[in-house]
């Protein structure tokens, strides 16, 4: 490693551990080493909830790990200061500071007069592109003009790395293309003195485009799946075959799972439920069914969906054995075909057999419910049981997930004012007798 | 920095008709300042001299005016430094919020007496004691809310702000005046203003005060027109009417139109809006070449040299962070000190106390629990037909919100006496007579709450109602009613607090040499007071405490949590 170049952060063994609102704790990253190499551009990659965001707080010191330390070289750590700029997704501008004073701001804490606070401001805003706006508050300005902000303030205190958490995924697509262009230039001219620059990403593309090495995450807890170096010569194409294959390696990685059972058959699995609604996933069906073998990359790229958004789908169909992933490809088991020509009810039906075989979760509410006298019980119940496993709030989105699923498939229904689920009549007599056999 | 222009920005202005305006306006300010802070020190026997000529009345409702801006003032530092201490320090955060909100609901006008006998007690023969004790009770009408409005939003900064802050080293000084002011400013400024209109009430009630048998008065408007009602003179009670409504909307326009205007550069939204508060007011002194210029030249230079001694940079933070061990020691053995006196002292005074007294304070205070409850009831069923009127309408809309602000602000306990003779005539005693008498002070919330709920209805619904063909009942009950819920709640909140605190002047009113008086623990505490029995205050405003704590807890919480979660319009 030390032949590269001189690593400026080094991040050992980082854990990070949250105690939920309920008391429970949950582990968010787990035994993460990570080293920012002089010279480079570092992308994070990971699915959303991954705490890639976490990784780049605690890099940047606003987050402390529970375990392990970060490490911080350079002139500017010896000299006692953070070294550290930080580009933020929603900009963090001060909406009642002009551009010029947010862009001062970091100067300003640094003790520099008005004078020099002035004319390194001035700088950074013409060399960012926004001459003429440093009066104009952020207000008055586009979104693309608003992260430029974000990149003067932060380039004006010259760091020596400069940390950034999804900076573009905030802006349409041609406006965050064009920024991120103008950022590259700036970088590949060594137009800035910034020494390493470290990206948080959920679009694979984007990493692929700007980064020298691509650290990707899984996700509950993180760890590093794969350190991926990126040696395509700047500027990159997205044409080229080598960066669409780079892409797809990037993606299988991100859709791979632990190995399914021989059988795959009657899979009880405590998986936390995917957040996706079934008109979703009964969405992405529709899509498949004519389409034998679909490439998700491309499909996310189709629906303009981020990976973010595609990843519970596609694990959702998954899950209730609708669908299967190889390879970063996705296609329709025998069920889902057989779903997608289905008619509505018939649908319903084949949905209420595969949730109840095949979604741990849902099983044992519709149980629960069947052995109540009067089909009845609170949310919080529900809650509770998960929370133990996925911590508070997550708990609350699977039953949101598990409540939205149970009311499609008419295997419960949900009272939104006592928060409870209930049996109606005829679920009442479809659904603990069903439920109950499975209970062995 | 944000509170004044850029250097670099700032307009060519010239020297012009706004500056001689702006400069006799600041030259009055002072005039009217030295003069009236000299009487503030006057000897007491000068007092109670009131005179009822209206040519005097300027000069009182300066004074008035001068002693709410003062307790303004504190109120807003006191805001600001125990927001800040609640926020920031865990620690004191524990006892602080809860106190916040115990103190919140004590009515305050059950210990003006005790404080004005207090504070004449530490300045003898001097009106300086007084003063303060007026002071003070505005002070307490103004202080609790703008404090939860500081702390509230100290607490929900937006996350992304506060880790620039972070990121970019700014010291506390800085993140204060960038960050903690800023994000709070439009919600203290709403909440200032509401205070301080509140106030008002308390003010007049403070200008005259009867403790142990005697009557004590302070200058000003308020005690004018209470020595107009007791010698039933007319004509100066309209003149007093007529300057204090002429008070009320000339600090509104002057003061607090230019302040929202202002304040509106703090909105958090990220897209310009439309209609912005305008105030000429604060164009009028943007314009000003004497201020920019002073500005420019003092403040500026003054503050940058300031903010960068005060904000230097220290230490990284680390050892900062924590609350000194030694400190913490001290300040918790001081709190606990303070306890066991207050403990002592409130053991002793009520050692005579019985439980049969207790009883019969409780029951007192059912009695006015019950008027509070049909006073704020009452209020509401005018107030909503007539909110909704005016607030779906809005050429009706636009003129009569300020004027329910006005009567909101204007102190109703001004005009009791003038209700008591009408409830003379009509023979009607005051048991139920003091229901009008809170209402007359507090169904104004309910209604500018209303009209503003109404106001705020989405267009769209409206559309689909009318459509759908929705009309009488069943508008109001599907569209109407769930849309103003919530600020019918609000409005009720604040009407209920008000009409507890109207209760100690309501319920034992005197009108000419009459003295009529209700059954309620409000009369209670008053003629308590009057007597100069301190153990029968304490207890009655305990109980009264109690009452109000139990009612926000039991019914204001549960049905504001309701307009939160299923009321609430997105």
């Amino acid at each position: 490693m030390g032949d590269v170049a001189e690593p400026l952060i080094v991040a050992e063994h980082i854990d990070k551990v949250y105690e939920m609102p309920g008391g429970s704790l949950k582990q968010v990253l787990h035994g993460i080493d990570l080293s920012v190499r002089e010279g480079e551009v570092l992308a994070v990659l990971g699915p959303s909830g991954s705490g890639k965001s976490t990784l780049l707080r605690i890099i940047a010191g606003l987050v402390a790990p529970t375990r392990g330390r970060v490490v911080r070289r350079g002139a500017m750590a010896e000299r006692g200061e953070s070294g550290v700029a930080m580009v933020f997704q929603s900009f963090a501008l001060f909406p009642w500071l002009t551009v010029q004073e947010n862009v001062e701001l970091g100067l300003r804490a640094q003790g520099l007069g008005p004078e020099e606070r002035q004319e390194r401001a001035l700088r950074a805003i013409d060399m960012i592109g926004l001459d003429g706006f440093e009066g104009a508050y952020p207000k008055e300005l586009s979104g693309g003009m608003r992260q430029r902000v974000g990149f003067a303030r932060a380039l004006v205190v010259d760091p020596d790395v400069l940390l950034m958490d999804e900076p573009f995924s905030a802006l349409d697509v041609l406006t965050a293309e064009n920024l991120r262009r103008d950022l590259l230039e700036l970088w590949l001219e060594r137009r800035i003195p910034t020494k390493a620059i470290v990206i948080v990403t959920h679009s694979i593309e984007e990493a692929v485009y700007l980064a020298d090495r691509a650290v990707v995450l899984s996700r509950d807890p993180a760890e590093v799946l794969a350190d991926v170096p990126i040696t395509l010569p700047h500027w990159r194409d997205r044409e080229d075959r080598r960066f669409a294959g780079l892409v797809d390696q990037i993606y299988s990685l991100l859709t791979r799972r632990a190995p399914e059972p021989a059988t795959g058959q009657a899979r009880r699995r405590p998986d936390p439920v995917p957040p996706v609604r079934s008109g979703l996933l009964n969405g992405l069906v529709e899509l498949l069914e004519d389409a034998p073998r679909e490439d998700i990359y491309r499909l996310g790229e189709e629906l303009q969906f981020e990976i973010d958004d595609l990843l519970p789908v596609v694990e959702g169909l998954e899950l209730l054995g609708l669908a299967r992933v190889q390879e970063g490809d996705i296609e329709l088991t025998e069920i889902g075909r057989r779903y997608a020509a289905a008619s509505l009810l018939e649908r319903k039906e084949i949905f209420r057999t595969q949730a109840l075989e095949r979604c741990l979760q849902l099983a044992q509410i519709a149980r629960v419910l069947g052995q109540k006298a009067n089909g009845r019980m609170n949310r919080e119940f529900f809650v509770d049981a998960l929370e133990q496993n996925f911590g508070e709030e997550e708990a609350e989105r699977q039953v949101d997930t598990l409540i939205d699923w149970g009311r499609y498939a008419e295997l419960f229904a949900y009272d939104q004012e006592s928060r409870q689920l209930y049996l109606e009549r005829e679920e009442a007599a479809r659904a603990p007798a069903g439920a109950e056999e499975r209970e062995d | 920095m944000s509170w004044f222009p850029a250097p670099g920005l700032t307009r060519r202005v010239r020297l012009g008709w706004v500056d001689l305006v702006v400069f006799a306006a600041v030259l009055l300010l002072l005039l009217a300042v030295v003069r009236l802070g000299g009487r503030l020190t006057a000897p007491l026997h000068a007092l109670g001299t009131i005179s009822l000529s209206p040519s005097a009345l300027p000069l009182y409702a300066g004074e008035s005016l001068l002693r709410i801006f003062i307790a303004f003032f504190a109120s807003l530092v006191f805001a600001v430094g125990y927001g800040y201490a609640a926020a920031k320090s865990p620690w004191a955060g524990r006892v602080l919020v809860p106190l916040l909100d115990i103190l919140q609901s004590v009515p305050v006008l059950g210990f003006l007496a005790a404080t004005v006998a207090f504070f004449a007690g530490l300045f003898p023969g001097s009106s300086l004691g007084l003063e303060i004790a007026s002071v003070f009770a505005i002070f307490t009408a103004q202080a609790w809310n703008m404090t939860f409005a500081f702390y509230h939003t100290l607490v929900a900064l937006p996350r992304d702000l506060e880790e620039a802050c972070h990121v970019y080293r700014l010291s506390r000084w800085s993140r204060l005046w960038y960050l903690e002011l800023p994000s709070s400013a439009i919600s203290l400024v709403l909440n200032s203003m509401m205070s301080f209109g509140g106030s008002w009430f308390f003010l007049a009630a403070s200008e005259t005060v009867t403790f142990s048998g005697r009557t004590v008065l302070l200058p000003g408007i308020g005690s004018f027109m209470a020595l107009a009602e007791r010698r039933g003179d007319t004509q100066a009670m309209i003149w007093a009417v007529a300057v204090m409504i002429v008070l009320i909307v000339v600090v509104d326009q002057l003061f607090w139109r230019p302040i929202i205007a202002w304040s509106q550069r703090f909105k958090m939204e990220q897209t310009p809006s439309a209609d912005e508060p305008q105030s000429f007011v604060l164009t009028l002194l943007r314009r000003s070449w004497l201020l920019e210029s002073v500005q420019r030249a003092a403040l500026r230079p003054a503050w940058e040299r300031f903010s960068r001694y005060v904000s230097r940079p220290r230490a990284p933070a680390g050892a900062a962070g924590r609350p000194n061990a030694f400190w913490r020691i001290l300040l918790s053995a001081l709190a606990l000190g303070l306890l066991a006196l207050a403990l002592r002292e409130g053991a002793q005074l009520l050692a005579g106390i019985g439980l049969k007294d207790v009883l019969h304070v409780a029951y007192l205070g059912i009695l006015t629990m019950l008027r509070v409850a049909t006073a704020v009831l009452l209020g509401a069923v005018w107030t909503v037909p007539v909110g909704v009127a005016i607030g779906t309408s809005a050429r009706v809309g636009r003129w009569a919100q300020p004027l329910a602000q006005i009567a909101a602000s204007f102190p109703a306990n001004m005009l009791f006496p003038i209700v008591v003779a009408w409830l003379l005539a009509l023979h009607t005693g005051l048991d139920l007579g003091a229901i009008p008498l809170m209402m007359l002070g507090t169904q104004w919330y309910i209604l500018f709450n209303v009209i503003a709920g109404a106001m705020a209805i989405p267009q769209d619904l409206k559309e689909a109602a009318r459509i759908f063909d929705l009309r009488g009942i069943l508008r109001w009950t599907r569209l109407t009613l769930p849309a103003i819920f919530p600020s019918l709640v609000t409005g009720g909140i604040t009407a209920a607090g008000g009409a507890w605190n109207a209760s100690i002047v309501a319920e034992l009113v005197s009108w000419h040499q009459r003295t009529l008086a209700a059954q309620g623990l409000g009369a209670y505490i008053t003629l308590a007071t009057a007597h100069g029995q301190g153990a029968d205050v304490l207890l009655g405003i305990a109980v009264m405490s109690v009452l109000v704590i139990a009612m926000n807890r039991l019914v204001w919480r549960p049905l504001y949590r309701l307009a939160q979660t299923r009321y609430h319009l997105e």
